[in-house]
């Protein structure tokens, strides 16, 4: 029999284990059949807030010389209720809403927007390291996530994931408590707060200076997150960090990812990127006579 | 280290060209920007201002290329007050380019937008028959007409300006000499760069009489290389997929023409 790609998260099954993650093309509904089209398992949305944000002036993404993206977008977004609207027609594409706040009142009402919307699942952004109020900010206060986690779990009934990243605290804290307080699952890791200076006219490129690298110079650490965080607590995990490959991918399933999100890669392969992984680890499974994602997730803790 | 066409490249302007009162073409040395294909654009960086995408403006110097900017909000302010001697940052080349087709060739630019079309112009073979129309709003913001003929020297040409006034050349919109001039004789290519709805009104008057058209779209960009979203029109992205469309794929687009999106990704019409 030939194997399979299909995955679960917990309770999220997919059909396909490599989603586009969040910040990455996710504002037209159009884009978001094109990926799904394309070989996504599933498409994250931009963080919404409350309200629209413009984000930051450009320069806002670039590369980085030795290679990966450095970027500080600032989160804009059309506002959660608008984007809400956009995606209301949807049926087919599974649709995982990013959402980005300062106290769980935002979450909640946010929510509520999205009640007559097809919503495979909620990913909290608590790791943002580029705007302040919210992001790392919320991640690196127990007492928030506890509060933000708590509501949401009391808000509704589709899964919630936390999305961590490697602020002031110990991330491992963050995840700690998002699973005391009924997280459905974990993706780790979110960009890593960086930045790039021009040497010619001596200033930060960014124009908020600060943004957050991503791309391949930061899956080593996203991997050594997903390991640490599946050796120590019993929770799905969602890999994310410089995946551009097959073998990063599966690379993140034996370190305990039951599916991978990518975004950088995207602008280096361009969106052919999700059917190429696909292919990938469907000859990877073939090879190694695994028939499933769940049989390969977490064996490198074994050896 | 070999140049990181992703990241900002450190280039010096060397000569100023006041082109109207609002124009200005901006000439800079570079290994890359004078080679690149008509249609593709750069991310320029104007450091303590903002980052912008631009067309790559040919230069009739070996080795350097230009780009040309009209003053309008902020940031093409920006570029605009770049003095000789004043450094930029450019990323690129990106998108795609015009296809090149022969034999009786239709060229439309309103504004900058006739930056891809001088470009064009230097890739039209000496048997074409080429037909330039610059569309502009009255006298005063009238540019490009000698360099098109100049570059259509050795060509079965003609270079039409329409000024919405008619304070030069035949008055009326740019999009009415199209309709005449596309019912009149079968192109075997229409090009056009500018305003939405010059570009939209002209890729309907070719569509319609399946005559091959292609429009360079203009939108809110950030990343340049497909990643952030911003400047997606319909299920397209502007700077990876285009900026160069075919009007069949346009005509199918239901943004194109009508809608783009502002800062924060909520439609808005135009």
């Amino acid at each position: 029999m030939e194997p399979s790609i299909a995955t679960f998260i917990g309770k999220i099954q997919l059909d396909k284990p490599v989603m586009l993650a969040s910040g990455i093309l996710g504002i037209s509904l159009d884009v978001f059949k094109r990926l799904y089209a394309s070989g996504a398992g599933a498409v994250v949305t931009k963080s919404l807030s409350t309200a629209p944000w413009d984000g930051y002036p450009n320069p806002t993404i670039f590369s980085v010389k030795g290679g990966g993206w450095i970027n500080a977008v600032g989160l804009s977004n059309p506002g959660a209720s608008n984007f809400a609207k956009m995606i209301e027609p949807n049926q087919d594409v599974p649709i995982v809403v990013s959402l980005v706040g300062s106290v769980p009142e935002d979450f909640e009402t946010m929510v509520k927007q999205f009640e007559n919307c097809k919503v495979k699942a909620y990913e909290l952004n608590l790791s943002c390291p580029h705007v302040a109020k919210v992001g790392l900010e919320v991640g690196d206060d127990p007492g928030l996530v506890k509060a933000i986690v708590s509501s949401m779990k009391n808000a509704t009934t589709v899964p919630v994931i936390a999305k961590v990243g490697l602020g002031t605290s110990n991330y491992l804290n963050t995840v700690s408590t998002a699973i005391d307080s009924g997280i459905d699952a974990i993706t780790a890791i979110n960009t890593v707060r960086a930045m790039a200076i021009d040497v010619e006219t001596k200033r930060p490129i960014l124009s908020n200076k600060y943004g957050g690298l991503s791309g391949t110079p930061i899956k080593p650490i996203a991997l050594r997150c997903v390991y640490e965080i599946s050796s120590q607590y019993d929770i799905p995990i969602i890999g994310c960090g410089g995946i551009s490959t097959w073998e990063d991918a599966v690379e993140f399933f034996l370190a305990g990812a039951s599916a991978v999100q990518l975004g950088s890669a995207i602008g280096d392969n361009w969106i052919g990127v999700f059917d190429d992984i696909n292919r990938g680890i469907l000859r990877y499974m073939e090879r190694k006579g695994f028939a499933t994602i769940k049989e390969m997730v977490g064996l490198a803790k074994k050896s | 280290m070999q140049r990181n066409l992703n990241h900002p490249t450190i280039v010096t302007i060397e000569k100023v060209i006041d082109e109207t009162p609002t124009v200005r073409t901006l000439v800079f040395s570079d290994d890359i920007m004078p080679n690149v294909l008509p249609g593709q654009f750069a991310m320029v960086w104007i450091p303590g201002v903002n980052e912008l995408p631009m067309s790559v403006m040919i230069s009739k110097e070996t080795g350097k290329a230009a780009f040309t900017v009209r003053k309008h909000g902020p940031s093409s302010t920006g570029l605009f007050n770049v003095p000789v001697g004043g450094q930029i940052g450019i990323r690129g080349p990106y998108g795609n380019s015009f296809d090149l087709r022969e034999g009786k060739l239709l060229l439309v630019g309103g504004g900058t937008g006739l930056v891809p079309m001088m470009r064009l112009l230097t890739f039209v073979k000496s048997t074409d028959d080429v037909t330039v129309l610059i569309g502009a709003k009255s006298k005063d913001e009238v540019f490009f007409e000698d360099l098109a003929n100049d570059l259509l020297a050795n060509n079965s040409h003609r270079v039409i300006v329409s000024t919405d006034d008619g304070s030069y050349g035949e008055k009326g919109f740019v999009t009415d000499l199209v309709e005449k001039l596309t019912n009149e004789t079968h192109f075997d290519a229409v090009y056009v760069c500018g305003p939405e709805i010059m570009m939209y009104k002209t890729v309907q008057s070719a569509h319609s009489r399946n005559i091959f058209v292609q429009a360079s779209l203009e939108r809110m960009m950030k990343c340049g290389v497909g990643i952030c979203g911003s400047c997606c029109v319909g299920e397209d992205l502007a700077c990876r997929d285009g900026t160069v469309f075919d009007g069949e794929h346009l005509s199918a687009n239901k943004e194109f023409g009508h809608l783009h999106r502002n800062k924060a990704g909520i439609l808005e019409n135009y």
